[in-house]
């Protein structure tokens, strides 16, 4: 055994590449609940693709055949209800698992100096997900996924000028047809999991080239023993390869329940529309993307003209990728950050969620207001973030806060004519809600200090 | 040569190098590898567009209307799309009349969305049949087509017309789209002629019109 691995290891490097990202690998000794989320990212990556392969055998991407063969999956392929439901299961778990890992980057700041690129790398994967699932969710050839790749499409059509030319070029067609199907199979089984691979490969290179982050933000790098080990770091073999099973373990038992008792998730994770054949002549009496979509759906329908609602939409994931210019405090973790910064991480949580109810409810005047305001909290949140970078003057603060609310007034302003008259109901009381966030988050330290005030971050981790 | 070269020759002390050539024939070669790339960009993008098939299957389409009720809207497939055909009341048609307000564009302004002979208040040929793809100029979806007045979940201000149920665009009787939707422009009204009282084609344009 030792003679053959010497072989390999004078041919190829095997053991160094062990030892380089498992068994030498020094990772922070203080990892948490939420350092589970990377590694189960990967397992449900390898799931997707194990069943997305099987699937492919008896999956037809032709517009005639496609809804017939999905079904046929479920019917009379040897367990091929099993495999198709953990393929649908799946995408709505990665989505899941990826929001918890982001999650963990806000709150511990793992996104700073010097981990910038392994956030550009994730968010490049978030949107080639998005990418993944979106054309994934065509194939069924179900209603929703008809009309879902209509509007989708639709929206690259709304960009003024080559707009509808590029719309056509994506579709192969001047409608939704058996062309977009057949390219959206070639790009969701080949094309789009190539560039994830790529991707996921550099974004475990980068954070294995600067080491992982922790939940005091402590570096561990810069205390090391006699033998240039992190003293608080511990080798990612054995000890996080096994603490990460429980995590496995925990998350199948979940994934398999969703499965076996709620694989349609109450028509969240395959909408029920999905279960009637695309008819090109009839929209469904309500439509909704899947669950996973939904935030960024209501900043769509937020803006009433069809390119800003694009370059809206567009905005808020693009505006994701500058985080670690825009949050530049020193300090990573959240736990030595002030108060007002974990309750604006938790109000921008809680507009991210009021963001994805409202894109699966039907738009009414309420709703239409409420969702231009948390699209607005939404943005803020990235304002109020650069403005806690560091301790700003009374004067400062009064100037940032007079600016903000006269801008939302602007966009009031210019969009109140339009309203009908319910809508102009709500206006006032809705305005209430981005104005007092941003009276307590920018105002708030004024008034009382201690709100924002940071605590010394520890040289070790803590426990 | 240059200064540079022969210093080059001095440190070698072997045959000059002469470097303006070496970087030359590496420009040369980078420009050529990067255009001869682009150009294979070509078919493998154009590929990608509608093919010839695609589009030769636009060809135009002949329908019945003459059994077509009052308030009654039905639906024929053109070009893969829905196009529907809509007999209007009096009623409709003298509500259509009264309304300017609250429409992005009451008279037709937009060229684009209708042929010349359909740019006015009831935009068709014949006032009654309104002819108009069914397809919600903001981002696609087939809109319902809800003639009755003020229902419960409309509002009040609902005088019937088509409600998009994927962004909440409304439109009027005439396919007119309202101020406050999020479509920017009124619905698309195809080309079409009458080959008689209760045929029509849809695809070519009326002619002397």
């Amino acid at each position: 055994m030792k003679n053959l691995m010497a072989w390999i290891d004078a041919r190829f490097p095997l053991t160094k590449m062990w030892e380089d990202h498992l068994s030498k690998y020094y990772a922070p000794k203080n990892f948490n609940f939420w350092y589970y989320f990377g590694s189960l990212a990967l397992l449900v990556l390898v799931l997707q693709i194990v069943t997305g392969v099987f699937l492919t055998m008896h999956y037809k991407p032709d517009a005639g055949m496609a809804f017939a063969s999905v079904e046929y999956i479920m019917r009379d392929v040897n367990w091929g209800w099993l495999i198709r439901y953990m393929h649908a299961t799946g995408a709505s778990a990665f989505f899941i698992v990826v929001y918890l890992h982001m999650f963990r980057g806000l709150i511990y700041g793992s996104y700073k100096n010097p981990r910038e690129l392994i956030w550009i790398f994730g968010m490049m994967i978030y949107l080639a997900l998005m990418a993944e699932a979106f054309m994934g969710y065509l194939l069924p050839w179900g209603q929703m996924s008809y009309w879902g790749a209509q509007v989708i499409v639709n929206l690259f059509g709304a960009i003024p000028g080559f707009g509808p030319e590029l719309a056509v070029w994506i579709r192969g067609d001047f409608v939704v047809s058996d062309a977009t199907l057949n390219r959206f199979f070639a790009f969701h089984v080949v094309a789009v999991p190539l560039v994830l691979i790529g991707l996921i490969v550099a974004h475990i290179l980068a954070l294995h080239e600067v080491g992982s982050n922790n939940p005091d933000g402590v570096d561990i790098k810069k205390d090391k023993d006699e033998n240039g080990i992190p003293v608080d770091g511990i080798p990612f073999h054995p000890y996080y390869s096994v603490k990460d099973i429980v995590g496995v373990v925990v998350f199948l038992m979940f994934f398999f329940a969703v499965i076996f008792f709620a694989p349609e998730m109450g028509g969240y994770f395959l909408e029920h529309a999905n279960f009637i054949p695309a008819d090109p002549l009839k929209t469904p009496e309500h439509i909704a993307p899947v669950w996973y979509f939904t935030p960024f759906y209501t900043v769509l329908r937020a803006v009433p003209n069809p390119f800003g609602g694009v370059i809206a939409m567009g905005a808020a994931v693009v505006i994701l990728f500058f985080l670690p210019w825009i949050d530049r405090n020193p300090i990573r973790s959240w736990r030595y950050r002030g108060f007002l910064h974990k309750y604006n991480i938790l109000f921008f949580v809680v507009a991210f969620i009021w963001l994805g109810f409202l894109g699966v409810q039907a738009v009414t005047p309420l709703f239409a207001e409420l969702g231009l305001r948390f699209t607005e909290v939404y943005f803020l949140f990235f304002i109020v973030m650069w403005f806690y970078n560091k301790p700003r003057s009374a004067v400062f603060s009064f100037t940032v806060f007079a600016t903000l609310i006269a801008l939302l007034l602007f966009i009031d302003s210019i969009r109140f004519s339009a309203l009908s008259t319910e809508g102009k109901d709500y206006i006032t009381t809705a305005f209430l809600i981005p104005a007092v966030y941003l009276f307590l988050t920018i105002l708030g330290p004024v008034f009382a200090s201690g709100l924002t005030e940071e605590k010394p971050v520890p040289a070790r981790v803590t426990h | 040569m240059s200064a540079s070269t022969n210093v080059d020759q001095a440190a070698r002390g072997h045959e000059e190098v002469d470097k303006s050539k070496r970087r030359f024939l590496i420009g040369a070669t980078t420009v050529v590898g990067a255009v001869g790339t682009v150009a294979l960009l070509v078919p493998f993008v154009s590929s990608m567009a509608p093919s010839e098939r695609a589009k030769a299957a636009g060809a135009p389409v002949e329908a019945d209307i003459g059994k077509l009720e009052f308030g009654q809207q039905m639906s024929i497939e053109y070009r893969g799309k829905p196009v529907w055909v809509v007999r209007r009341t009096e009623e409709m048609l003298n509500i259509l009349k009264e309304t300017e307000e609250g429409l992005k564009d009451p008279r037709s302004d937009v060229l684009s969305q209708q042929p010349q002979y359909a740019k006015n208040v009831h935009r068709s040929i014949k006032p009654e049949y309104l002819i108009v793809v069914g397809i919600c100029t903001h981002l696609g979806c087939s809109p319902t087509y809800r003639p009755e007045l003020a229902p419960a979940d409309l509002g009040a201000e609902w005088k019937g017309g088509w409600y998009c149920p994927c962004h909440g665009s409304r439109f009027d009787m005439s396919g007119r789209v309202t101020s406050s939707s999020p479509a920017g422009t009124n619905l698309v009204i195809p080309a079409y002629s009458y080959l008689s009282d209760s045929r029509i084609l849809i695809g070519v344009d009326q002619e002397n019109a």
